[in-house]
């Protein structure tokens, strides 16, 4: 029997719901991974990620030395070197101090609006700090952005609009005290495993009844006592079919739209053309249906609304969240306990990085830039001279790509993000990437973005670094180093502070921002002093005490479970009228079929981490899911080769054929390179949130030839040592 | 729960409890530890092992106090001779036939309780061999002990997914899959709640069991790596 070295505490780097694991170290190798059972997040309980696949750290393509190109890029014909040959290993000073000088050079020469920065969910709340402060304060630009834009942003626009907040109201296991739960465009069960199993016990152990909006026919669907299959992109017609149910029947909360609600007139009149004939007309979900979830959920004396990305992943996404929020409203569920509204994060900091201002519109805590007295307490906060932070809104993450050029963004900066696996339509993503002047890469491995870099940064992972998570449910966790980092890779947060002092050597300010940090822990002070949100948050309290669920306004105050109890932030909650707007793209003769993207269980987005992980063994290739009654109209068989074409580009792919998706619709995940999903989806944009449409692409699918997939092997045995 | 207090003797203590709280809970109320082996805090309790049996004045049988709530009037003894007995004849019925070399907790309890681990040297032990059938964990089912932990935690106690059951009877009674099918065929998502909450070692990391077993950390890397890309590596290489 093993004895560890040690057990460390830290948090799962996965997806958002934030799980507490302990890491069993022998030989600073991880052999073990275990939950404490007195975690109010997860039980004692995990998913197969962060159960099996930590062991990304340890795979011989890590880089874990700083790399220089050999051959210097020029715009235009920037190139992809994934092959070690193509790269010089190069000590950190010489990595860093050629970062600095080609940054400060093109910002001499373009100015702020050439420089642009994605920071990263997945690092750490002090890492993306210190990378947006890097970035307003020594460059003087807001092109600051993270992957937040393409997942829950129109989400965040549609509650900062409604209500003006934008995270969860409720604490995620709050949800064994709804009556009733709606749950769309989200499939938990693979995506937030650990939410997924309490909201399972709430509908068999606590009585809860599971309202299910989506147009793939989802695990969850099994706990549900009423399933509605809309069409793709519909969801406006057919929540606002709820809505007028309920307003016909006069099942709304009378009381609760006269105190807390504003511009209940417009929205009711503007709910009067949604009949609930007409949202059957668009959605394909039967009429009876839509009123019956009405009256179950209006009646519900608790009821709350959990959602994913089939919301805000949509040209119309802003009006799918409202729909939802304009619901809760009516029906006054949110604002007590076992009520509200409840955006389920995708990464496992993406509120935190959100909360940190690695957002173009942005200071940390949600203060616009474009607000006069927020710049000047930031430029009092960095020594900056008054005056001197950029006024102006930044770019964000869709927008800097299709900035790039002699007149537009110069220089990218990517943190542990991979745009070309995540960006929409990525052929066009491919050509902006070569258009850069510039770009530097700090990740784990050469991934599909950092092979078009000049200097790659060898980062460390979440478990060879100090900082902290916040997630899903505003709950700010401690991560804590297990292992020493691999070869020369350094933490995040240093590599930004040696790169900044040096950048504002070169720029010659005459006052420092600082960034002699000597710890993380350092960072978060300076954090608590600008967000007052995070203002009793310090990692002597959360080693104390554990999480702590912001807001946290002092070192007295015990943190927020549930949002919303008094007042919303914006005052009173607003209703907003709204209209059908059909998807971007709409399925006809030419491409019958809709594609919508997302995730599976065993793997995370891009791939970088579960992709070089023995858990990819438990799903190593691409599957199209596709109806039975779709694929024997095309003559395919399960496991048949197909390809997937769409006005962009075409995949080659294996099909699954399932009725886990409904007729019309077909699904790819979007983590495997062989055949990325994300070279058919378009680039339409949300207008008020700037978000791509996922969740939408029109496509026609033909059989392939078998030896179309790339030499991708047969399926094999799993298992054996 | 109601609020209605119970009042009963533990250990000649006079004590009360809410109706409806185990034994085993108002126990430890009072700072009296009961042994137990297949229960555990975040699981449905069964009383499968027996291990926390105690003597009720009246009753005919011992009572499992993981499952058995205090009435009123009871005279409970948790430490009596007939429980002593209990304890041991479990404890050395398990030595007999199951392997409880990473069973720290029980091995502890056998010391505690005097028992004699060879006491019945013509029991034959369940030496089932290791079942190695997914990449991620093994089964070693020779120091299983049923405590029914995995079973439940596959099901209603956290996962919902109902991978794995009891197959077979009495001597021959097993954790499986449903018609013993590799794991990847089963329902299972591979969670690990499993492993979690077993506490004999009998599920394992697949690595901690190389780990244990003498392999290198790099060869234990590579074994367990994707065995597509080593055979894509490999094909290279060759050519």
């Amino acid at each position: 029997m093993l004895t560890p070295d040690r057990i460390v505490s830290t948090v799962c780097p996965f997806c958002g719901v934030g799980c507490n694991m302990q890491l069993h170290i022998k030989d600073n190798f991880i052999y073990h991974v275990s939950a404490p059972f007195d975690s109010p997040v997860n039980h004692g309980n995990l998913c197969v990620k962060g159960r099996f696949g930590t062991d990304f750290l340890y795979h011989p393509k890590r880089i874990t030395r700083p790399l220089l190109r050999r051959k210097p890029q020029k715009p235009g014909e920037r190139t992809q070197a994934f092959d070690l040959e193509e790269w010089r290993e190069v000590s950190w000073d010489e990595a860093l101090d050629f970062v600095a000088d080609r940054l400060v050079e093109i910002y001499r020469n373009y100015g702020p609006d050439a420089m642009a920065v994605y920071c990263c969910a997945k690092a750490t709340n002090e890492d993306n700090y210190l990378l947006q402060k890097l970035y307003r304060a020594l460059f003087r630009t807001n092109n600051v952005d993270h992957c937040t834009r393409l997942c829950h942003a129109a989400s965040v626009v549609a509650l900062q609009m409604a209500i003006g907040s934008s995270a969860m109201s409720n604490t995620a296991a709050e949800v064994i005290e709804n009556d009733v739960f709606i749950l769309t465009g989200s499939n938990p069960t693979e995506n937030h495993p650990i939410i997924a199993l309490q909201m399972k016990a709430a509908v068999r152990k606590y009585g809860a009844k599971l309202i299910v909006v989506d147009p793939r026919r989802i695990e969850m669907v099994d706990y549900a006592t009423l399933y509605l299959p809309l069409k793709p992109g519909t969801d406006v017609p057919v929540f606002s079919a709820m809505a007028h149910v309920i307003l016909k029947e006069g099942l709304y909360n009378r009381e609760f739209i006269e105190q807390r609600t504003e511009n209940f007139e417009a929205f009711a009149a503007s709910m009067e053309k949604f009949t609930p004939e007409v949202a059957e007309e668009i959605s394909g979900v039967p009429r009876h249906l839509i009123i019956e979830a009405a009256r179950m959920y209006a009646t519900a004396r608790n009821a709350a609304i959990y959602w994913a990305l089939g919301i805000p992943e949509s040209t119309h996404g802003t009006a799918n969240a409202l729909s939802l929020i304009n619901l809760a409203l009516l029906t006054g569920h949110i604002g007590r306990r076992g009520t509200g509204l409840n955006p389920l994060r995708g990464q496992n900091n993406v509120q935190g990085a959100s909360d940190m201002g690695a957002m173009p519109w942005h200071y940390p805590g949600y203060q616009r830039v474009d607000h006069e007295e927020n710049a000047q307490r930031w430029e009092r906060l960095w020594n900056v001279e008054p005056g001197g932070l950029n006024r102006r809104r930044g770019l964000t993450t869709t927008e800097i790509l299709s900035a790039v050029g002699p007149h537009g963004v110069r220089a990218l900066y990517i943190m542990g993000e991979n745009p070309m696996m995540s960006e929409p339509d990525l052929n066009h993503t491919r050509q902006k990437m070569s258009e850069l002047e510039f770009l530097v890469a700090q990740d784990l491995f050469i991934n599909e973005s950092g092979a078009f870099a000049d200097v790659f940064l060898p980062a460390v992972s979440w478990a060879e670094k100090d900082g902290t998570f916040t997630n899903t449910d505003r709950r700010v966790q401690r991560v804590r180093r297990a292992i020493p980092p691999r070869g020369q890779s350094r933490a995040d947060w240093e590599i930004l502070c040696d790169l900044a002092k040096r950048i504002e050597r070169k720029l010659g300010r005459r006052q420092s921002a600082y960034w002699d940090y000597s710890h993380p822990a350092e960072i978060m002070e300076e954090i608590r002093r600008g967000v007052p949100e995070y203002g009793g948050i310090t990692y002597e309290r959360l080693d104390r005490e554990g999480g702590l669920q912001t807001p946290v306004w002092d070192e007295k105050h015990p943190g927020t479970p549930y949002l919303f109890a008094e007042t919303f932030p914006r005052g009173r909650g607003k209703f907003h009228p709204l209209d059908y707007v059909p998807n971007a793209e709409m399925p006809d003769e030419e491409y019958p079929l809709v594609l919508s993207t997302g995730r599976v269980l065993e793997h995370w987005h891009g791939g970088t981490m579960t992709r070089h992980s023995w858990v990819d063994d438990l799903y190593p290739e691409p599957l199209v899911e596709i109806h039975p009654h779709d694929a024997s109209t095309l003559g395919i068989e399960d496991g048949d080769a197909v390809r997937v074409t769409s006005r962009r580009a075409s995949i080659v792919l294996r099909a699954r054929v399932t009725e886990k998706t409904n007729r019309g619709v077909v699904f790819i995940p979007f983590h495997f390179h062989e055949a990325a999903a994300n070279l058919l989806t378009h680039d339409q944009l949300d207008p008020l949130a700037k978000i791509p449409e996922y969740k939408a692409a029109v496509v026609r699918i033909t059989k392939a030839r078998p030896e179309e997939l790339a030499g991708r092997p047969a399926p094999q045995p799993r298992g054996r040592i | 729960m109601t609020a209605n207090l119970v009042q009963f003797t533990l250990d000649g203590t006079p004590a009360q409890a809410p109706a409806g709280t185990t034994i085993l809970k108002a126990a430890q109320q009072l700072g009296i530890a009961i042994p137990t082996i297949c229960y555990h805090d975040y699981c449905t309790a069964n009383a499968l092992c027996r291990i926390c049996v105690v003597e009720v004045k009246g009753a005919r049988v011992l009572v499992p106090a993981c499952t058995a709530t205090v009435q009123d009037g009871m005279e409970i003894h948790t430490q009596s001779e007939r429980v002593q007995r209990a304890r041991r004849v479990i404890l050395e019925m398990l030595y007999s036939t199951v392997d409880l070399s990473e069973a720290p907790e029980i091995e502890a309890m056998a010391a505690a309780y005097d028992v004699d681990c060879q006491r019945f040297p013509q029991a034959e032990p369940r030496r089932p061999p290791l079942i190695d059938d997914n990449p991620m964990y093994v089964r070693d089912y020779a120091k299983c002990i049923l405590c029914w932990r995995c079973v439940q935690v596959c099901a209603e106690d956290a996962q919902y997914t109902y991978a794995i059951n009891f197959k077979g009877r009495g001597y021959e009674t097993q954790i499986s899959t449903f018609y013993e099918v590799p794991m990847p065929e089963s329902t299972c998502v591979f969670c690990g709640q499993c492993i979690g909450v077993c506490p004999t070692g009998a599920l394992k990391f697949k690595r901690q069991y190389l780990l244990e077993i003498g392999y290198a950390i790099e060869e234990i890397l590579q074994m367990t790596r994707s065995e597509r890309g080593g055979r894509r590596r490999r094909a290279e290489r060759s050519a």
